[in-house]
């Protein structure tokens, strides 16, 4: 691959030794990296640049990391990796309804991180639509309702299956509990966490093959759910 | 549903407020008999037999049996609470014992004789206001009472039986009460009486006979149906507003009674009294303060009147005219008043003609759309008035002898001037002289001086001298000129003095106030507020004083401040405790405590009192109404000061901790990214190494030996950050539904190798609904125990979670087949820095001392125990909250 054809990363963050060791890892990993030590500098950049993705720190010294977002938002719509650490998740939740796409806790797998890239990159582009989800021994084809784990067919409720396709239209993708909630029960539903639990464990119950370690519907403690694509 | 049968909001709202209030309150139910004799005691006891055969926890506080066999026989088994013994002028009396009864707080408690007078020394000077604190501490309570003894019936029944009661119990006494009459025919009850079954104390067996004729018992019988007809009455109208109901009842009354010095008005504050009753509408008792001053048996009177109706339930307003009409209804526009309750004059008075008619028609004449009751005085008839009450307020010794010594001056001058002026002239000198002299003393003074002037002048000046005969016209009518202009000047210089004290007191009353509230502007702090406070109060009621505050740091109710003029005894100092407590006046000239030193005022603003004002008097009469309306003004000032500055303070402190929660916050963030960032780098570096490329077996170990330093370095950070966290009082749980499955996940993933030689068994109910909990603490909860299990017991055994719910609370447990924990007590691992003996490396002591901080900030406990099949179980209880329902599924 030329260096051009290689997608272009931004990083802002303030810690030199987090921007060289992400450098390292993406640019080993056919990604070129345009590193930014303020988050000034990074939205400046991002103007200059034009960035396929843009991998953000959360506790920048300068701008809070979700003031960057919104100058981000208020003329790209790039993807957004938020980096953050382990206790702020209030912080995560905020930026991800504020319109980052995913995030990472630091300390960060490497092979984590790319995933998450590889997913933002790819729900960026628009592609089309396509009828049949597979995820390991999940198959849903969308358009005839129908779900099968190992070839046996599931029966859902309306329920279910509204927030089974949710997560299937974001596939790879962090969605916070709010966003969920909005979607699957209206506005009017957003502090109804409790929704939320009982119908993941229905599904899990359904569709997991160990239902109390499940592989599919991962939680992330204090966001939200992921939905694994599985090869 | 039309629109008339809804149910009144604001009487839905009094109604819901008073069914809570009274869901506190202690339940009242009173026996309620026509006269002594009926078998009320009787009646009591047996309906308390059956509720402690409910299983109730019943004890009799006070039950009078005056020896009878039928009535000691239902006593007997029954718990009772021994009687106080206290001793009053070398007689021993035996009470009811109230503070006993509260510290044993049954749930009922049999307290006869409700109306009974308690023995001087008691804290209050009547059961029935016992009665009342039981119920607000939530007693309930059965009692008896007649109906005699009824503060709005008393006039009635001393009208049919000619006896004056003296012990009576105020009607809002029974408010809210359940009644129950104990109904006895008249014929019946005379012959238990002429059978010796009736008790009478002695002195009233003379009046046996007159009271306990048929007709008075018919009489007496009929108040007492009518009593509880009409309580009933009220209690249907309040279901009926509360439901409704359509009633006849036209709502928005209010009430006013014009209350006066004249003995009159006590019957008329009772009769205003029971139209408000029968109307259910609040009433105001109001009192126009004219130019004149009382004096005082007129005071203690007037002030007796206003007591009695603030005991019965009304609005006190004292407010001051020079026309009680105009004053009247000035009062009754502010209040609202639709009704309006005047005594009927006794007589026709010449002096009205030329005011302008009576007092009665000028005020219906003005009354406008109010309705004035005019009611015929009863009871005590009111002293013949004359144009003016009797002149002689008091003695003035002082104006007296100026008179004399004046009279005798102008004696002496006009025997001078004689000789030049002539006879005649000097009457004019007498009679400048009683003038003058009604501009420096009294009536009466004036009065005497002006006759003694007339008689001197006679004898010493008109001829025939030193004689008072008169022999010509001229100085006949000289003579009575000097008697009616020295009588008419004196009577008017007089009422010009009166009025010019009345409004002078008035003009003191409100500079008092003014001054009070301007220094009360001017001060910055409370150290300088409370000093004002003792110093403005103390001049201007001529007291003692002295302020007790509730302080923060002491256990004490009250603490006394430091700068009072009056070192309260203990004694006082428990009065004003429960000034404060009760939110009532206390002590001197109070109903509570009367025998106190000190009158005890608390000073309430809005919901809470900020403390007590508490005043010894150096005069021994009581304050007038006039100065206790001001002193009410002052507390009033004093306690909305004390609450602002309370405020103030509040906020002051507010921002400060919110300032240094803020400080610390930030040094504990930037310290955690310090100490976070190296750390994270050493990790995710690591893990980039992995990723770079296939790593031989020794290289694999070692990246495994980095990672696992990292993860431990990493966790150790965090237990110290949460601990300062922890310790600042900085953590606030964030609860919110989740599933217990993924906080135990999210826990064994955080270990990671650490458990790599202790497999983890879950064992939680299949059908586990979701939990309110705070994710991350009690993720860190489970870490930290699942961590020290793996910690102190040997590789390869199993560590079991369990989780169950109880009605009330979720119970996570975290059972090892270890050594178990050492002999001692459990609890004392939770200590900080505490290890257990024969830890492996790598524990600091915080672990648990954590785990039980995060467990009490989401409201639970924690426990330990060995089990019995060995090995140690930790326990954590956090408090469950029902799921609220999911929406219905939309098939």
């Amino acid at each position: 691959m030329s260096d051009s054809l290689k997608p272009l990363v931004l990083v802002i963050d303030d810690e030199p030794q987090i921007r060289r060791l992400l450098a390292v890892a993406l640019e080993a990993n056919g990604y070129r990296v345009l590193p930014a030590a303020t988050g000034q500098e990074g939205v400046v950049l991002a103007a200059q640049h034009r960035p396929a993705l843009v991998v953000l720190d959360l506790g920048l010294a300068d701008l809070p990391g979700q003031e960057v977002l919104r100058r981000l938002r208020e003329w790209s719509s790039v993807p957004v990796v938020i980096l953050s650490v382990q206790d702020d998740e209030a912080g995560k939740v905020a930026a991800l309804d504020a319109g980052a796409d995913d995030y990472v806790t630091k300390p960060f797998n490497t092979g984590e991180l790319l995933a998450r890239l590889r997913v933002a990159l790819r729900h960026a582009t628009p592609r089309e639509e396509s009828a049949v989800f597979q995820s390991g021994a999940l198959v849903v084809d969308l358009a005839a309702r129908r779900v099968t784990v190992a070839d046996r067919e599931v029966r859902l409720t309306a329920t279910e299956f509204a927030l089974l396709s949710l997560f299937i239209r974001h596939a790879g993708k962090v969605l916070t509990h709010r966003q969920i909630l909005r979607e699957v029960w209206g506005p009017n539903a957003e502090g109804q966490t409790h929704y939320l639990r009982v119908y993941v464990a229905h599904l899990r119950e359904k569709l997991e093959s160990e239902p109390s370690r499940p592989r599919l519907l991962l939680t992330e403690p204090g966001v939200g759910y992921r939905l694994i694509e599985e090869e | 549903m039309s629109e008339t049968n809804r149910p009144n909001p604001d009487a839905l709202l009094r109604s819901i407020q008073r069914e809570e209030a009274a869901r506190r309150r202690g339940r009242l139910k009173v026996f309620l008999g026509m006269c002594a004799g009926v078998g009320k005691t009787f009646a009591m006891l047996e309906a308390a037999r059956r509720e402690l055969a409910a299983g109730r926890d019943m004890v009799i506080g006070y039950v009078e049996t005056h020896g009878r066999k039928e009535t000691d026989a239902l006593t007997e088994g029954l718990p009772a609470i021994p009687r106080r013994t206290l001793e009053y002028r070398g007689v021993q009396l035996t009470e009811f014992d109230l503070d006993a009864t509260l510290a044993r707080r049954p749930q009922l408690v049999l307290v006869d004789e409700f109306a009974h007078t308690n023995a001087p020394g008691s804290r209050h000077p009547k059961r029935c206001q016992d009665v009342l604190e039981l119920l607000d501490a939530g007693i309930d309570v059965f009692t008896t009472l007649n109906v005699q003894h009824l503060e709005s019936r008393a006039e009635a029944v001393r009208q049919i039986s000619g006896i004056t009661i003296h012990e009576t119990v105020p009607d809002t006494a029974l408010d809210g009460a359940e009644l129950e009459l104990v109904d006895l025919p008249p014929d019946e009850l005379r012959a238990r009486l002429s059978a010796g079954k009736v008790y009478l104390p002695d002195r009233a067996a003379t009046a046996q006979g007159n009271f306990f004729r048929p007709g008075n018992l018919s009489a007496l019988r009929e108040l007492a149906l009518r009593f509880v007809a009409e309580h009933v009455g009220q209690d249907v109208r309040d279901y009926r507003l509360t439901h409704g109901i359509a009633d006849p009842w036209k709502s928005g009354q209010r009430l006013l009674v014009a209350v006066s010095p004249s003995p009159t008005s006590a019957s008329l504050v009772r009769w205003a009294c029971r139209l408000a009753g029968e109307l259910k509408a609040p009433w105001v008792a109001a009192y126009v303060e004219p130019p004149r001053p009382l004096d005082t048996e007129e005071q203690k009177r007037l002030a007796e009147h206003l007591a009695l109706a603030r005991q019965l339930g009304a609005e006190i307003i004292t407010t001051s005219d020079r026309d009680v009409v105009a004053g009247l209804l000035r009062v009754a526009r502010e209040q609202n008043v639709t009704q309006l309750v005047v005594g009927k004059p006794a007589g026709w008075r010449a002096l009205d003609l030329w005011r302008g008619g009576s007092f009665l028609n000028r005020l219906i004449q003005a009354s406008g759309d109010i309705d004035v009751h005019a009611v015929r005085a009863e009871g005590v008839v009111a002293p013949p008035r004359g144009v003016r009450p009797p002149a002689f307020e008091s003695w003035d010794w002082r104006g007296l002898l100026l008179a004399l010594g004046s009279v005798a001056g102008v004696t002496g001058v006009g025997l001078l001037l004689k000789p030049l002026t002539g006879y005649p002239a000097i009457a004019l000198v007498y009679l400048l002289a009683v003038v003058v002299l009604g501009l420096f003393v009294r009536r009466g003074a004036v009065f005497i001086a002006s006759l003694l002037s007339a008689l001197l002048w006679n004898f010493l000046f008109v001829p025939p001298l030193f004689t008072f005969r008169i022999s010509s016209a001229p100085d006949w009518m000289s003579f009575l000129a000097l008697l009616v202009v020295g009588l008419v000047v004196g009577q008017l210089t007089a009422r010009l003095r009166a009025q010019q004290l009345a409004e002078r007191s008035r003009e003191q009353r409100a500079t008092a106030l003014y001054l009070l509230t301007r220094q009360f502007a001017q001060s910055a702090d409370l150290v300088q507020l409370l000093g004002i406070i003792v110093r403005q109060v103390g001049e201007a009621f001529r007291a003692d004083i002295a302020l007790a505050l509730p302080e923060e740091s002491s256990d004490a109710p009250l603490t006394p401040y430091f700068a009072s003029t009056w070192a309260l005894p203990e004694k006082e100092l428990s009065v004003a405790v429960w000034a404060f407590q009760h939110r009532q006046p206390a002590g001197r000239s109070t109903d509570t405590l009367a025998s106190a030193q000190g009158l005890h005022l608390p000073l309430v603003a809005g919901e809470r009192a900020a403390g007590v004002l508490s005043l010894r008097f150096h005069d021994v009469t009581p304050l007038p109404p006039a100065q206790r309306d001001l002193l009410d003004a002052f507390i009033r000032q004093i306690a909305l000061v004390l609450d602002r500055q309370r405020l103030r303070d509040a906020e002051t402190q507010a921002k400060l901790l919110a300032e240094s929660e803020r400080l610390g916050k930030t040094l504990l963030n930037s310290v955690s990214h310090e100490l976070r960032t190296p750390l994270a780098a050493i990790s995710s570096a690591v893990s980039g190494l992995r990723e770079a490329g296939p790593l031989t077996p020794a290289q694999q170990n070692l990246a495994g030996e980095l990672d696992e330093a990292a993860a431990r370095l990493d966790r150790l950070v965090r237990n110290l950050l949460d601990l300062s966290r922890l310790e600042a009082g900085h953590l606030r749980a964030n609860l919110d539904w989740h599933d217990l499955r993924d906080v135990v996940r999210s826990a064994t993933d955080y270990l990671g190798r650490a458990l790599s030689q202790h497999p983890v068994k879950l064992n939680l109910p299949p059908d586990l609904p979701p939990v309110k909990l705070d994710f991350a603490l009690t993720e860190q909860i489970l870490a930290n125990l699942l961590g020290n299990a793996a910690r102190h017991t040997p590789p390869g055994t199993d560590i079991e979670v369990r989780a169950r719910l109880d009605p009330n609370q979720l119970i996570i447990e975290v059972a090892d087949h270890g050594p178990g924990l050492p002999h001692g007590d459990p609890m004392r691992l939770f200590d900080r820095f505490q290890r257990g003996p024969g830890a492996t490396a790598g524990g600091t002591g915080l672990g648990l001392s954590l785990v039980k901080g995060f467990t009490e900030t989401q409201g639970g406990t924690m426990t330990a125990a060995n089990r019995a099949e060995g090995g140690a179980v930790f326990t954590v209880r956090l408090p469950l909250v029902a799921l609220p329902p999911l929406p219905e599924e939309k098939e």
